[in-house]
């Protein structure tokens, strides 16, 4: 990444800016996840008017609608459900869905395999804030052990998800995480996500310090970011601050990548190559 | 004119009078699940959607199902999904997407025993107040009934005009007999059908309001790709689109979105009266038991009996002003189904004060002539 090409970048220029004041808290990660997105689709060139940003339901799906492209906010846990029959309708459009822990992995997760298994050419960011923000803080299946939440009131005893290698044990062709306090390098993985021909996978840890943060002492957004930072790459920023935010070392950047068909490309020319096969047959 | 320009006549079972009405009224676009009695809707349409270009999946459940054919129709393609009663259970947040954001879709249920997996090979008509009332909130839904698979062919292409006209989702409901009957259709030239698109935006990118209320009960739609950038969402929204709970914007929204179709009774309303003008007893029967219906009243006519016959083709929104007209000389209102009530109660509101009969099976078999012949022979003595 140069810096000019960071210059060049100004949100304000993909926003709909008429709708501020926003929806999000402050403190919320879910912005600057955005922000690395549209860097990504700047430097990409990606025209807005070919952009479908499909997004589901909690803050996570909020976010899509402050983007000055054609937008759809459908139903909870359904938005790779939509995306795939938009996408397999209109291949010309660049399909991107916008989803958060609850609506992809809970709610949405039977919808998440499958899009991963049949690999069609869509991108799939999930915000992973760990928490259901928006109805008020409850537990969700990315919660960190121990951690309280509106229905872990004695601190949550669930196994956790590992979204990333969820989604590629189910087939999905490209799988990358990465925190919001490497902007860049989400940006970068964006990049990867967006020119890849296949189902891609991208986890962002964001951040909930307004309910999640709050209710577990995390301090103010700052903190909870450099907490999450040690939490990824403790050999590096171990020194940052004591505690680790999650347990365990969560890795970062590309973590799968494999060059499968992409379903849309092989469904028409398995179509066309059996169709010519047929009217051969027929002579 | 070639042979192929005319009317052709063939055998069809009626699941693939439907799959071949649905790709002649330009459905390019299928998502389903399997499930009895409707899987050969998908069957035909695996078979028939690749040879004119479309597209077909078989999605991972019934709730991706009709998420994906409303992707697509947002996308700007004809498409369409169908499912039997426990998938329509399945499918009703998505439609009542499809009222508020205003997606033309077409679901066809064939409609199986319920409740629950009930009775998956057996016929019933249960999933008729399911049709009208199975999205939560206030409902805008346009549901046909078609009687024969003729009608399921005829039936299915209005399905796709009417969705696309008027951006309401249509739901056919086929009785798993007729889906599973195999009868004569003559099926039209493709060129004689009558096709409606919907209304797609052309005004300035600039000043374009996807949901302007500005008379026109149907606001035309931005084709993603075409500059227009807009939002479209399940929240209520204003005339641009966005989120509003402003109760002044709300209400002129709601009253447009829930009344039009009210206010399109003419393209609507659709059904058969036989016999109505000077029945004393009216029989109000629907699908497969409609046509049970018309032999029992042709029967009591032959003796001597004024029986009449009143058949909705669009069940829903119900055609009031039709049967209050039919049921005027009515003495008393039989109302056969296959469920254990359901449509008698809204012709017991329809015809207030005329006294209501009702005819009912949940056994898995069909409502015969002889039965309703019988209860119009009953009804009769006890006048």
């Amino acid at each position: 990444m140069s810096s000019a090409e960071h210059s060049d970048f100004e949100i304000r220029d993909y926003l709909r800016t008429d709708l501020f004041p926003h929806f999000m808290c402050p403190g919320c990660g879910h912005g600057i996840a955005l922000r690395a997105l549209l860097w990504a689709l700047h430097e990409l060139g990606i025209s807005m008017d070919k952009l479908a940003l499909v997004s589901g339901i909690g803050c996570s799906g909020r976010t899509a609608a402050y983007v000055d492209t054609n937008t759809m906010h459908v139903t909870h846990g359904r938005p790779l459900a939509f995306a795939t029959g938009l996408k397999l309708a209109r291949p010309d459009l660049e399909v991107v869905v916008i989803t958060g822990d609850g609506d992809c992995l809970a709610i949405g997760g039977n919808h998440l395999i499958h899009a991963c298994r049949r690999n069609l050419d869509l991108t799939c960011v999930m915000l992973n804030n760990e928490v259901y923000g928006m109805t008020g803080g409850q537990v969700s299946p990315t919660t960190s052990n121990d951690r309280f939440t509106t229905t872990t009131p004695l601190g949550n005893h669930e196994p956790v998800f590992d979204a990333c290698e969820l989604a590629a044990a189910a087939g999905a062709s490209l799988v990358g995480r990465e925190i919001t306090l490497q902007t860049p390098s989400l940006k970068d993985l964006f990049r990867a996500a967006l020119s890849h021909r296949g189902f891609s996978f991208v986890e962002v840890i964001s951040d909930c310090t307004e309910i999640f943060g709050r209710k577990n002492d995390l301090g103010n957004s700052t903190e909870m970011i450099l907490k999450q930072k040690s939490a990824i790459r403790p050999e590096s920023y171990g020194n940052v601050v004591d505690q680790p935010f999650r347990p365990g070392n969560w890795s970062t950047g590309i973590l799968a990548r494999n060059e499968r068909p992409e379903y849309g490309t092989n469904y028409r020319e398995h179509i066309a190559a059996k169709l010519a096969v047929a009217v051969k047959g027929h002579r | 004119m070639s042979a192929s320009a005319q009317t052709q006549m063939r055998n069809l079972q009626g699941n693939h009078a439907c799959a071949l009405a649905a790709v002649a009224a330009g459905c390019r676009f299928y998502a389903g699940y399997p499930i009895t009695p409707s899987s050969e809707i998908a069957e035909r349409m695996a078979g028939e959607l690749p040879q004119v270009g479309g597209v077909f999946i078989q999605m991972e459940d019934e709730i991706a199902s009709i998420g994906a054919v409303l992707g697509a129709s947002i996308g700007g393609v004809k498409a369409m999904t169908a499912t039997s009663g426990p998938g329509f259970s399945l499918k009703q947040e998505n439609l009542g997407y499809a009222m508020g954001a205003e997606i033309p879709c077409v679901v066809i249920d064939v409609m199986r025993g319920g409740p629950s997996t009930g009775m998956p090979t057996r016929p019933s008509q249960g999933d008729v107040m399911q049709a009208r009332w199975g999205s939560h909130g206030d409902t805008v839904v346009i549901a046909l009934v078609p009687d024969s698979v003729a009608e399921i062919y005829s039936q299915t292409i209005r399905a796709f005009n009417l969705s696309e006209q008027l951006r309401v989702p249509v739901v056919v409901l086929i009785d798993e007999i007729i889906g599973h009957l195999v009868e004569t259709v003559a099926v039209p030239a493709p060129e004689s059908l009558t096709l409606i698109d919907r209304k797609w935006a052309d005004s300035p990118v600039d000043t374009f309001k996807p949901y302007a209320i500005n008379g026109d009960d149907v606001p035309p739609m931005p084709r993603p790709g075409a500059g227009y950038r807009t939002h479209t969402t399940g929240l209520t929204h204003g005339e641009d689109g966005f989120p509003t709970q402003d109760p002044v914007l709300v209400a002129p929204m709601m009253d447009r979105i829930l009344g039009k179709l009210e206010r399109h009774r003419d393209l609507v309303d659709c059904f058969e009266a036989i016999d109505c003008e000077d029945a004393e007893i009216l029989v109000v029967a629907y699908g497969i038991t409609a046509r049970a219906a018309r032999r029992a009243v042709r029967r009591a006519r032959e003796q001597g009996l004024r029986a009449g016959l009143f058949r909705p083709v669009t069940l829903w929104p119900f055609p009031e002003q039709a049967l209050r007209s039919a049921a005027a000389s009515a003495k008393t209102v039989l109302v056969p189904e296959m469920n254990a009530g359901q449509l008698c109660w809204e012709v017991e509101r329809v015809c207030a004060g005329t006294p209501i009969a009702r005819l009912n099976r949940v056994d898995g078999e069909v409502i015969t002539p002889q039965q309703i012949e019988q209860q119009i022979m009953d009804l009769a003595a006890h006048e």
